[in-house]
C-alpha cells in the first residue's frame, strides 16, 4: 500500500495489518488489542501482542537483508568508503523505535543503518547515498557514516564517536521547550560511553529532566579493543546512577525485551519524568568495518559462533514459528518481498546520477530569513 | 659499480617509515612511550605501531579508551611529569574532541607558567581525503594548530620524510604535531636504518628549477612536482620546496627562492580560505616584494567540507592538473 510519503512498502498476507499500520506509521499503532492473548516470552505487563512480534521481526528482517546486500556491495568494491555493519544488533534499533513516532527523533552512530532502516527509511534514498548518488539521502554528501532523515527525525548517523549524546540533548531540549510529548533517543556504544561528551549529556539530560533515553548498545567492543580494556566496569548502565537517572539493562539479542524495557524508559520520558539510561546487550557479527567478522586477530571465532546461536532474527523467527504467531511460508515470503524492495532500491541507486561538480559548494550555508 | 658492492638503497613505506622511528625512538629512550585508540592490541588502524606491543609490552604500548581530551591530557600531564610521550589521535579530524587540551594546556603550560614547564610532547595524526571518508574523516587541519604560539607542527611529504620529522618530533622539547597523510601511508622511498633526523624548521628544495617556486606541502608535493613536469611543456622550470615544518615556516629558504624565480604559488589540500598557504604566500610577499613579477597564488581546496561521493571527492582535493593550470594562469596576470 501506498505511505503517501515515503513510498510503497511490500505486503505478505500474515502481516498485512501490522505493515499497513506501520507504513503509515501512526502513533499508537503499537497498541491495538492483542491477537494472540499469551504470548509466552513476555516480561512485563506491557502489551505486547502479535501485532508487536510481526512489527519487530518486520523492521529486523528490514535492517538485516538491507545490511547483508549492502556488505556484499561493499566487499564487491561497488560501495565507495567504509561500512559499519549492524548485523547482529537489529534487536536493539527494532525493540525500540517500535514505540517512536515520525515526530520522535533519534541520534544515531557510525553504525547507522540499521536505526534509520528501523525508523521507516527509504530503501531508495539510502542505497543511493551509499553509492554517492545526488538521489541519496544527503545527495551523495554523506555517505554511509552521515545518513539521516531530518524528516524522520533521524538526526544523522556520526562519524565521531560520542557526537550524537549533545545532540540528541539539544533535540530533547527543543521537544520539551515547546511542550510536545515527543522523545529523543540517544544510541551510542560501549565505546562512545568512554568519550566525555557522553557524561556532560547525561548530566544535563538529568539535571533539566529532558525527554531523551540514552541507548547503550554494548557490543563487547569499541574497534577492535575488548570492553574489559577500555573500561574497568562490566555495566554502562552502572553510569547512570551518578548522574541521576535509571539504569536498565536489557537482552539486546532479544527484541521483545528491548521493546519493553525501551517502552518503559520512553514512556517516563513522555510523561516529563527525564531521562533514562539503557544499556542493551548485544555483539556486531560482522567487522568492525565491512564483513568478514570470523578468522580476526582481536576475537575467538567460538566467542563470535556463541553469540550467533542468538541471532536476534533467526532465533525470533523461530519462536514465532513455534508459537503459532506467524508460519515459515509466510517469513519466506515476508523475506522475498523485502529482497526484492532491496534489489529494485539497488538499481534505482545504480541507475541514479553522480552529483555534478557545481553541487559541491551548495548546501554550505543556508539562505537566511528564518529568524522572526 | 656493482650491486655487490652498493646494495640498492633500502626502501620501504611510508608507514614503515614511522614504525621503525618509534620503534628505534623507544629502543633509544626508556622515557618514550605510545598511547592512543587501538595502538597496542591492533598495531594501530593504519599499521603504525604494528609490532610494538610485543616488543615492549603493555607499559609502553598502551590501548586507550576512546577519549581523545583524556589522551591528548594524558601526554601533557606525562610530558610535565618528565616523560616523552607520543600520541596518537586516529584522525586529525578528531581533534576536535581534544581541542582544548591541545590549544590551552599542551600550547601553554611553559609560557604561562614562565618557561617553568617543558613538554616533549609529540600528536601523531592523520590527515587527508581521497578515501571517500566525508566530511569528518578526511581533513587537513593543520592551519589551526600554526597559529597558536607553543606548538610546532610538522608535514612529512614522504617516507624519508617522515622518520626522520617524527624522530626530531620526540627529541625535540616542545610539544610537536605530525600530521601525516592517509594516501601516502603506502609510498616506499629510500629511508636510511639508522635513526636520524631532519631538523625542524628547515625546508627542502625536492626539484630545483629556475623561474617558478612551487611551496608545497605534505602530500601536494609529489602533486607539484608532477605540475613542474608538465609545465616544462610550456618552457617553465619549476623549483619545487616542501617546507617539511609548517611551525616553525623555513621563510628563508622560499624567499630566496623566489629572488630566483619572481613568481611562486603554494600549495596545500586543505581549505585555501584561512589556510597555512596564506601565510606562506604573505611571507613571500612581504619579504621579496620587489623581486615579484606577479601574484603569489595559493591552490587548496574549495571552501566545502570534504564530500563523499567520489564524484565530488575528486574535484575537491586539489591535483597535478589544478596546480598547473592555476600557474599557467598567475603567468597570464604577470606585471
Ligand atoms: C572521536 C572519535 N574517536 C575515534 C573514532 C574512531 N572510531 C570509529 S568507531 C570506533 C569504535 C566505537 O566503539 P563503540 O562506541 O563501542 O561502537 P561500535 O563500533 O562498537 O558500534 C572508533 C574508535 C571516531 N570515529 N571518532
Ligand atoms: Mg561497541
Amino acid at each position: 500500500m501506498a505511505d503517501g510519503r515515503k513510498g510503497t512498502y511490500p505486503v505478505a498476507e500474515t502481516v498485512a495489518p501490522v505493515v499497513a499500520e506501520y507504513a503509515r506509521r501512526l502513533p499508537g499503532c503499537l497498541t491495538a488489542p492483542a491477537a494472540v492473548d499469551s504470548i509466552p516470552w513476555r516480561r512485563s505487563d506491557m502489551d505486547v501482542n502479535r501485532e508487536v512480534l510481526l512489527d519487530l521481526h518486520y523492521r529486523m528482517l528490514r535492517i538485516r537483508l538491507f545490511e547483508e546486500e549492502a556488505g556484499k556491495l561493499s566487499e564487491a568494491g561497488r560501495i565507495p568508503g567504509a561500512l559499519h555493519l549492524y548485523v547482529g544488533e537489529e534487536a536493539v534499533a527494532a525493540g525500540v523505535m517500535a514505540h517512536l513516532t515520525d515526530a520522535d527523533q533519534l541520534t544515531s552512530t557510525h553504525r547507522g543503518h540499521g536505526h534509520l532502516v528501523a525508523k521507516g527509511g527509504d530503501f531508495k534514498k539510502m542505497y543511493a547515498e551509499l553509492f554517492g548518488r545526488s538521489t541519496g539521502y544527503c545527495k551523495g554528501k554523506g555517505g554511509s557514516m552521515h545518513i539521516a532523515d531530518v524528516d524522520l527525525g533521524m538526526l544523522g548517523a556520526n562519524g565521531i564517536v560520542g557526537g550524537g549524546p549533545p545532540i540528541a540533548i539539544g533535540a530533547a531540549f527543543a521537544n520539551k521547550y515547546r511542550g510536545t510529548r515527543n522523545v529523543t533517543v540517544c544510541f551510542f556504544g560501549d565505546g562512545a560511553s568512554n568519550e566525555g561528551t557522553f557524561h556532560e549529556a547525561a548530566n544535563m539530560a538529568a539535571l533539566y529532566r529532558l525527554p531523551v533515553v540514552f541507548v547503550c548498545e554494548n557490543n563487547g567492543f569499541g574497534e577492535f579493543t575488548p570492553q574489559a580494556k577500555h573500561q574497568a566496569i562490566r555495566d554502562v548502565a552502572d553510569r547512570a546512577t551518578s548522574y541521576g537517572m535509571p539504569g536498565l539493562i536489557v537482552d539486546g539479542m532479544d527484541a521483545v525485551a528491548v521493546y519493553e524495557s525501551a517502552g518503559e524508559a520512553i514512556e517516563r520520558a513522555r510523561r516529563g519524568e527525564g531521562p533514562t539510561l539503557l544499556e542493551a546487550k548485544t555483539y556486531r557479527f560482522f567487522d568492525h568495518v565491512g564483513v568478514r567478522g570470523m578468522g580476526v586477530s582481536y576475537r575467538a571465532d567460538e566467542e563470535v559462533l556463541e553469540w550467533r546461536k542468538r541471532d536476534p532474527l533467526l532465533s525470533f523467527e523461530q519462536k514465532l514459528v513455534e508459537t503459532g504467531v506467524t508460519d515459515q511460508g509466510s517469513i519466506n515470503a515476508l523475506r522475498e518481498r523485502v529482497l526484492f524492495e532491496i534489489n529494485e532500491a539497488i538499481t534505482f541507486a545504480q541507475e541514479s546520477p553522480f552529483p555534478d561538480e557545481s553541487q559541491l559548494l551548495e548546501d554550505v550555508y543556508a539562505v537566511s530569513g528564518g529568524v522572526r | 659499480m656493482t650491486t655487490a658492492e652498493a646494495p640498492a638503497a633500502r626502501e620501504i613505506p611510508y608507514v614503515s617509515a614511522v614504525n621503525e622511528a618509534i620503534r628505534q625512538l623507544m629502543e633509544a629512550d626508556p622515557d618514550v612511550f605510545i598511547a592512543g585508540e587501538d595502538v597496542a592490541g591492533y598495531g594501530g588502524v593504519f599499521g603504525v605501531s604494528r609490532g610494538l606491543l610485543g616488543e615492549f609490552g603493555e607499559r609502553r604500548v598502551v590501548d586507550t579508551p576512546i577519549s581523545e581530551s583524556a589522551i591528548v591530557g594524558l601526554g601533557v600531564g606525562a610530558a610535565a611529569a618528565g616523560l616523552r610521550p607520543i600520541i596518537d589521535i586516529m584522525f586529525m579530524d578528531f581533534m576536535g574532541v581534544c581541542m582544548d587540551e591541545v590549544v590551552n594546556q599542551m600550547a601553554k603550560m611553559r609560557y604561562m607558567f614562565g618557561g617553568k614547564a617543558r613538554l616533549p610532547l609529540t600528536l601523531h595524526t592523520m590527515a587527508g581525503g581521497g578515501m571517500n571518508m566525508a566530511a569528518q574523516h578526511s581533513q587537513c587541519l593543520e592551519a589551526w594548530f600554526c597559529h597558536i604560539p607553543g606548538l610546532k607542527v610538522v608535514m612529512p611529504s614522504g617516507a624519508y620524510e617522515a622518520k626522520g620529522l617524527m624522530v626530531a618530533a620526540v627529541r625535540d622539547d616542545n610539544p610537536v604535531i605530525v600530521v601525516n597523510n592517509k594516501l601516502s601511508l603506502g609510498m616506499k622511498a629510500h629511508v636510511p636504518e639508522e635513526l636520524y633526523e631532519i631538523p625542524l624548521g628547515k625546508a627542502n628544495i625536492v626539484r630545483p628549477g629556475t623561474n617558478f617556486t612551487i611551496v608545497a606541502t605534505g602530500r601536494m608535493v609529489h602533486e607539484s612536482v608532477r605540475a613542474a613536469e608538465m609545465l616544462t611543456a610550456d618552457g617553465l622550470d619549476v623549483e619545487v620546496i616542501d617546507p617539511r615544518t609548517l611551525q616553525p615556516f623555513d621563510t628563508e629558504t622560499c624567499v630566496e627562492s623566489v629572488r630566483k624565480t619572481h613568481r611562486a604559488l603554494v600549495a596545500h589540500e586543505a581549505v585555501r580560505f584561512g589556510g597555512i598557504g596564506a601565510e606562506f604566500a604573505a611571507q613571500i610577499q612581504e619579504e621579496a616584494f620587489d623581486y615579484l613579477d606577479a601574484p603569489v597564488g595559493r591552490v587548496g581546496a574549495p571552501f566545502a567540507p570534504v564530500p563523499f561521493s567520489p564524484a565530488l571527492e575528486k574535484h575537491y582535493i586539489p591535483t597535478a592538473d589544478t596546480i598547473a593550470a592555476e600557474v599557467r594562469r598567475l603567468l597570464g596576470k604577470q606585471g
